[in-house]
């Protein structure tokens, strides 16, 4: 059988071999409309090469770990990556190899070409997506050109195309992919156009820029926008972009460029040339018999059809579908670059700022009802600054994903996370924090007459100095007794710091993990993989993705400091009822103490606490399993964190089982044996601060906390992902 | 969170599904013995019953010691099965079914292998009952949970 076939030669029954993308195409071609010089690699190569490789097998084994609704995204996104990854270290088998290479290199020799997608699954009328799955544009030479086959074959399995499993009707034992290789067609003007709108049926939608559309695409370019009426085929507004930038062929891919002076003043297309344009996407829809979505380019005069598939319009369940705002998350290397900036220099320095003006404030000093109007504010500011976070902080943060694709096709390295390694030389505060631990720790180690005071609390015999030192670290770090850093005297635990100290200096200091040369090596290593000129882009994007691995650590200690002084106004509150005789205070959320302050009548409501039943049958947990997120492999006895309350009791060599594991928490971390999370992917902070003292890691363990008991005997493996009780 | 009533409706379904468990017992000098046996479960989940010839070697060990350990299991034969297959290691006490009961719970193995009518009701046949101690189930290859089970 075939498995590369030229368009001309698709016929009417090879949708299913050739997918939707291709499909279409070779119907455009058919009718007379310009398209691309394209052959199709068919998906029967897609099966042989997961059949010979054993790699159906081994992605069916990676998704079948955890059911998909008990994934978090950034579970999604970990299976999505490892099993990329193990497309980018199979290699094509010699015999399979051979007849795609073949008729590939005699159609296109050394021109530049764009592998696509075409999923069977994909473009079809009721499963219209895009970007679920990638395109190359610019792709030179025969081993490249199969190289990005085997990447178009991975990205079936893209974090997106995940997500929309069940609209895509995804199936890990059937599901296959056909890949498109075209003719790179280089317009000087190119497109998107929408031969409905999506929001008026009258209206059709023509957006254009200079260059490639591959800017417009995924968002760095701002188009021209052209809305014009169906019936009459007449334009009814136009509106110009800021033109600054335009997508030009680079090595090895695309590249944004400066858009020359000249050409920046000048719209795209003329109003006679938007008509041209919509008139071929009203063909298309002619042909396909539906509104069309099609990318088009213009060379001199002679106007392109890239691709062309069925508009879906969104339901309102779809508009507020949440998997939207995780997809937004995959931004450009400008955009952020463009939030790095933000972040830094000004939502960083306000958060600092916030906390420190709320720290000023003593709220001892209000009245009852100022309390509870201060209390609420205090909510409504950290609740402010969450969604800050949300919307900032933790798309930025995302720059790391951007990093670790780079680096795994550059670097194609056996583990998919050595990246993470690369970003741990940063200084991260929560390592500060525990640097600074662990120097007050080494000092109580070698003078046992300290250590003694400590231990019977006769603190006012302490040498001054170490006060001194206790007092700033309380500063700045708060007394370990929060759940944040940054609180002080959230009552419960008296002494949380001195005990955890104690604890510390009891044995040897614990070690991180990687030594800064293996960095610097890594490093090589890394940017030796890139030609001279793109070597400057591949270090940028270190940086910004260091300053994101930094960040996903920071962001949460400063974000906690705010949320300190909201829960200290809450206790101050709680406080005040208590000596009113209210009885258990703490079990009242911040809203409730405030009712109550402002009002001395009313009744506070605790939060519901659950029940458990006895019966017949008892449940035990006797092996977990998770995602390997620190590779090693442990026992110990589990330390199971509910409250704060249970971190300050931590001992030496026990493990830390815990449903979240934030920055304001890792405190612990130097007393571990290994860490168990219920909240699964790499880049959660328990994964990235395991990986940093080189502990065993499990995280996305379901129901982690309800599952195992303190003094539980665990035994952790990092390797495959499994926590073993008893 | 995880209960006994998440993980019971697998255990019915697997019981209902599969006809087969595999028996192990073993011998005076302690060597392990496994025996391919038609079991039926009770709706309780309490008691699993098997059914032998008394002149059986497996009989025989289970006369000398009621301790035995059942494996029950959905594979198909198919590479899938490593990570769809679902198997449940039973623990528990063997012994022949009282007089009192034995009509009930004939009736109940036979309503499940209608066809070894003639064999259950030879006099040479003893019905089984073993008393669930622990369940341990394994699924998605090694996601281990273990049900306790108080008689």
């Amino acid at each position: 059988m075939n498995l590369v076939i030229p368009l001309q030669e698709i016929r009417s029954d090879d949708r299913p071999r050739v997918g939707g993308k291709c499909f279409a195409l070779a119907r455009m071609a058919c009718s007379g409309i310009a398209v691309p010089d394209t052959v199709c690699v068919t998906a029967e190569a897609y099966d042989a090469y997961v059949a010979l490789t054993g790699l159906r097998e081994r992605i069916l084994l990676e998704l079948s770990r955890k059911d998909f609704d008990d994934m978090r995204w950034e579970e999604i996104w970990d299976a999505s990556l490892r099993i990329r990854n193990m497309f980018l270290n199979k290699p094509i088998p010699p015999e399979l190899d051979t007849a795609i290479r073949d008729p590939l290199k005699s159609h296109f020799s050394d021109a530049g070409v764009v592998v696509r997608s075409s999923a069977p699954a994909e473009d079809s009328s009721s499963a219209s997506f895009a970007g679920l799955h990638e395109s190359f544009v610019n792709v030179r030479g025969i081993d490249a050109i199969l190289e990005h086959v085997r990447l178009v074959w991975a990205s079936l399995w893209s974090d997106a195309a995940l997500l929309y499993r069940q609209e895509l009707g995804l199936d890990v034992e059937k599901s296959t992919m056909a890949v498109v290789v075209q003719e790179i067609v280089v317009g000087e003007r190119s497109g998107v156009a929408f031969s409905q709108s999506p929001t008026d049926a009258s209206q059709a939608v023509i957006e254009s820029v200079h260059g490639l559309n591959q800017g417009l695409v995924d968002g760095t370019v701002e188009p021209d926008r052209w809305v014009l009426d169906r019936a009459t085929r007449t334009i009814v507004s136009h509106t110009a972009a800021q033109r600054d930038q335009f997508v030009v062929p680079g090595p090895g891919g695309v590249r944004l460029a400066p858009l020359p002076r000249g050409v920046s003043g000048r719209a795209p297309l003329s109003d006679q040339e938007a008509v041209t344009v919509f008139n071929l996407a009203l063909r298309s829809e002619k042909l396909f018999g539906m509104p069309q979505d099609m990318e088009w380019t213009l060379r001199g005069e002679e106007l392109i059809a890239l691709q062309s598939r069925p508009i879906t319009t969104l339901s309102d369940d779809e508009a507020n579908d949440k998997r939207r705002w995780y997809l937004s998350l995959r931004r450009s290397f400008e955009n952020l670059k463009a939030l790095r900036l933000k972040i830094e220099r000004e939502l960083i320095p306000g958060m600092i700022k916030e906390a420190s003006r709320l720290a000023e404030q003593d709220v001892a000093q209000l009245s009852d009802p100022e309390l509870a109007h201060e209390i609420e504010r205090r909510s409504g500011i950290y609740e402010n600054w969450t969604s800050v976070y949300w919307a900032e902080f933790i798309p930025f943060a995302h720059g790391i994903r951007l990093f670790g694709q780079v680096y795994n096709d550059a670097v194609r390295p056996e583990d998919p996370y050595e990246f993470m390694d690369l970003l741990g030389a940063t200084p991260m505060a929560s390592v500060e924090r525990n640097q600074a631990l662990e120097d007050m720790a080494a000092i109580i180690r070698n003078d046992p007459i300290l250590a003694e005071k400590l231990r019977n609390q006769t603190y006012a015999d302490v040498e001054l100095d170490f006060v001194a030192r206790v007092d700033n670290f309380v500063q700045t770090f708060g007394d370990l007794s929060c759940p944040i850093t940054g609180g002080v005297g959230c009552g419960q635990v008296p002494d949380a710091l001195v005990k955890i100290l104690l604890e510390m200096a009891a044995h040897p200091p614990a070690e991180t993990h990687l030594a800064l040369t293996d960095i610097d090596a890594l490093e090589k290593r890394f940017l030796s993989r890139f030609e001279e000129g793109e070597r400057t882009q591949a270090a940028e994007l270190l940086d910004l993705a260091r300053t994101s691995y930094q960040l996903r650590d920071d962001d949460n200690i400063h974000l906690g400091r705010i949320q300190a002084q909201a829960l200290a106004a809450a206790n101050a509150g709680r406080e005040r009822l208590e000596t009113r005789g209210v009885t258990d205070v703490d079990a009242l959320d911040a809203a409730e103490v405030a009712k109550a302050l402002e009002n001395p009548n009313y009744v506070p409501q605790p939060r519901e606490q659950e029940e458990k039943s006895q019966a017949d049958f008892t449940m035990k947990a006797r092996q977990l399993i998770g995602q390997p997120a620190g590779p090693g492999i442990c026992t110990g006895k589990a330390r199971v964190i509910v409250s704060t309350a249970d971190l300050t009791d931590f001992k030496y060599g026990e493990v830390l089982v815990c449903d979240a594991v934030d920055p304001n928490m890792t405190f612990v971390v130097p007393l571990t044996a290994g860490i168990v999370e219920r909240r699964g992917g790499m880049l959660i902070h328990g994964a990235i601060i395991a990986r940093e003292y080189g502990l065993p890691c499990v995280t996305g363990v379901p129901d982690a906390i309800s599952l195992i008991r303190t003094g539980d005997p665990l035994t952790v493996d990092g390797y495959l992902g499994i926590v073993t009780i008893g | 969170m995880e209960s006994p009533e998440r993980v019971k409706p697998i255990l019915r379904d697997l019981f209902a599904a599969q006809s087969l468990a595999v028996l192990a017992t073993h011998d005076d000098n302690g060597h392990p013995y496994a025996s391919l046996m038609a079991f039926a479960a009770t709706d309780d989940l309490k008691q699993l019953l098997i059914a032998t010839a008394r002149s059986t070697r497996k009989y025989a060990n289970l006369a000398a010691d009621p301790r035995v350990a059942l494996l029950i299991d959905s594979r198909s034969n198919r590479d899938s099965d490593i990570h769809r297959a679902v198997a449940v290691t039973v623990l528990g006490e063997a012994r022949e079914v009282e007089e009192a009961e034995r009509d009930r719970l004939v009736r109940l193995y036979l309503s499940k292998h209608p066809h070894l009518e003639e064999f259950v009701r030879s006099p040479s046949c003893a019905l089984i009952q073993v008393r669930v101690a622990r369940y341990h189930l394994v699924s998605k290859f090694q996601e281990v949970m273990e049900l306790h089970v108080k008689q």
